[in-house]
């Protein structure tokens, strides 16, 4: 079956380190992390991610008053995406054009506050918001970009875990070949920094971080004395485009999408599988019809809890064990987990490696655990290669989701 | 409290539920929805608040008289000096 070759052509974001790819990538190889102590509700302080963007750039205060952060990062990411494409936006056939945001997970975050707010009222639900319905839906984040910009054709959440971010991209390449859509914004957000819920399951899991004086080194995969994650909001969003299309309108094309796979471990709520991870991604390889050592990164998902970090370690060494010029790195040891969004998030910050063959590192290893070891794990220094043709992005999520995405380095 | 001191706290409500509106010059005869960009759920709003902030119960066959401020001051005012 002939299937179209499909291409990004636009990126937008908020991360806690940037608010534009250019300033992310600028502190990615910098080696500026930028997590901070935040007041948690019932909580008291704990780490996180926390995006500074500007919200009013692209929304109405009314808008911002209605709508969920979820969606106002969505909507930041998309319109600064839509920018970024150098697309005749408003000239466009907005009914041709599909929205897929990628999300960990939906309405933690207006729950909560609204059980809190009617906690003052003695629990009265008259005292319950109106809002709350629409806020909540499970499509919102993607909805509230469709009403911002005025997009008429389809537009859904893909709840995956924090496996989302591909998630989201891998659903707007099916679409675009389908020819359900023309044009695709795709990619995931988070607002989780906002539900203490989500603190509070990964504390009572054992599994939130901590250090003893730097909220800058709480997330630190792979490190000897790593013991959890650190909880980020965030979004990115991308343009994807068929080839042709992209091409006829003179777009610049920021890399191709060649392979991907989603699959599932089958096996655990939380822990995750690396025989099933590693069968992701020779999957996607088969898919990209490459070898493993033409893949010239591999971005980790690990998150920097003791267990998960050498699951996926040993995922990698099955796939990528013979291949002497494949790099690891990983991206939340500056961010933290931006869980919807961490997918999207990680891979933009690699991919302007293309253009500069510099491979960011993970920071934050004091004394690497023997038990993450690899031999092409870049570590606190950037390394220069010859070339970066080809990516491979992993991002997993509870329940076991796994997926792979492989971008190349477009050449015609 | 007087029909102009009803109609003020009406407008504090909207300035909050509505920000990026102007209140300055709202006449207070004209609809509401005529003068602003309010919708359904913003007079939902305005019933919550008065709810929240004044202990005011609007039932839902009367929302019809919150459609101007002069209405408003009409209908609530009662309802303000009887708590």
């Amino acid at each position: 079956m002939h299937q179209s070759r499909i291409v990004i052509t636009g990126v937008g974001l908020t991360s806690p380190n940037g608010n534009s790819l250019e300033e992310y990538r600028k502190n990615l190889l910098a080696g500026v992390a930028r997590i901070q102590m935040i007041d948690m509700r019932y909580m008291g302080q704990v780490p996180a991610g926390v995006c500074d963007f500007d919200p009013k750039k692209h929304q109405t205060r009314k808008e911002l008053r209605v709508g969920t952060r979820a969606g106002s990062i969505a909507i930041y990411a998309a319109r600064e995406a839509i920018a970024s494409s150098g697309l005749d936006f408003e000239n466009y056939d907005k009914s041709r054009i599909g929205v897929y945001v990628g999300t960990t997970e939906h309405g933690n975050v207006e729950t909560e506050n609204e059980v809190y707010n009617i906690s003052k009222f003695d629990y009265d639900t008259k005292f319950w918001t109106h809002h709350h319905n629409p806020r909540t839906v499970a499509n919102n984040p993607a909805g509230e970009i469709t009403i911002n910009t005025g997009i008429t054709g389809p537009h859904y959440t893909i709840g995956a875990a924090c496996a989302a971010g591909n998630a989201g991209l891998i659903q707007a390449l099916q679409m675009l070949r389908l020819g359900e859509v023309d044009f695709a914004l795709a990619g995931g957000v988070s607002e989780s920094i906002q539900s203490f819920g989500i603190f509070a399951g990964f504390k009572s899991q054992g599994a939130l971080g901590t250090h003893e004086t730097d909220p800058n080194k709480v997330s630190r995969p792979f490190d000897k004395t790593r013991n959890g994650i650190v909880v980020s909001e965030g979004g990115c969003m991308y343009t994807l485009e068929r080839l042709a299309d992209a091409q006829a309108r003179g777009a610049n094309i920021l890399a191709e999408i060649i392979g991907y796979r989603i699959n599932s471990d089958a096996s655990d709520y939380v822990l995750p599988n690396p025989e099933r991870q590693a069968e992701c991604m020779h999957q996607a390889l088969a898919v990209a019809g490459i070898e493993a050592s033409d893949v010239d990164i591999v971005n980790t998902h690990a998150t920097s809890t003791p267990m998960g970090d050498i699951q996926e370690i040993k995922a990698i060494r099955a796939v990528f064990g013979d291949s002497p010029t494949t790099y690891v790195n990983n991206t939340k040891s500056y961010i933290g987990h931006c869980m919807g969004a961490a997918g999207a998030l990680e891979l933009a910050g690699n991919l302007p490696s293309f253009q500069d063959n510099i491979i960011h590192p993970t920071i934050n290893i004091e004394e690497l655990d023997p038990e993450c070891a690899l031999p092409n794990l870049v570590i606190n220094e950037p390394r220069k290669v010859d070339a970066v043709k080809v990516i491979l992005n992993n991002s997993f999520g509870m329940l076991g989701i796994n997926s792979a995405l492989i971008l190349r380095k477009f050449e015609d | 409290m007087t029909e102009d001191q009803v109609q003020q706290i009406v407008i504090e409500i909207i300035n909050e539920i509505a920000p990026d509106e102007e209140t300055t010059d709202l006449k207070p005869e004209v609809n509401l929805r005529d003068q602003m960009d309010l919708d359904s759920m913003d007079f939902l709003d305005i019933v919550m608040e008065l709810r929240k902030q004044h202990s005011i119960e609007v039932p839902e066959e009367d929302y019809p008289k919150l459609a101007s401020l002069a209405s408003c001051g009409e209908y609530l005012t009662p309802k303000f000096n009887a708590k």
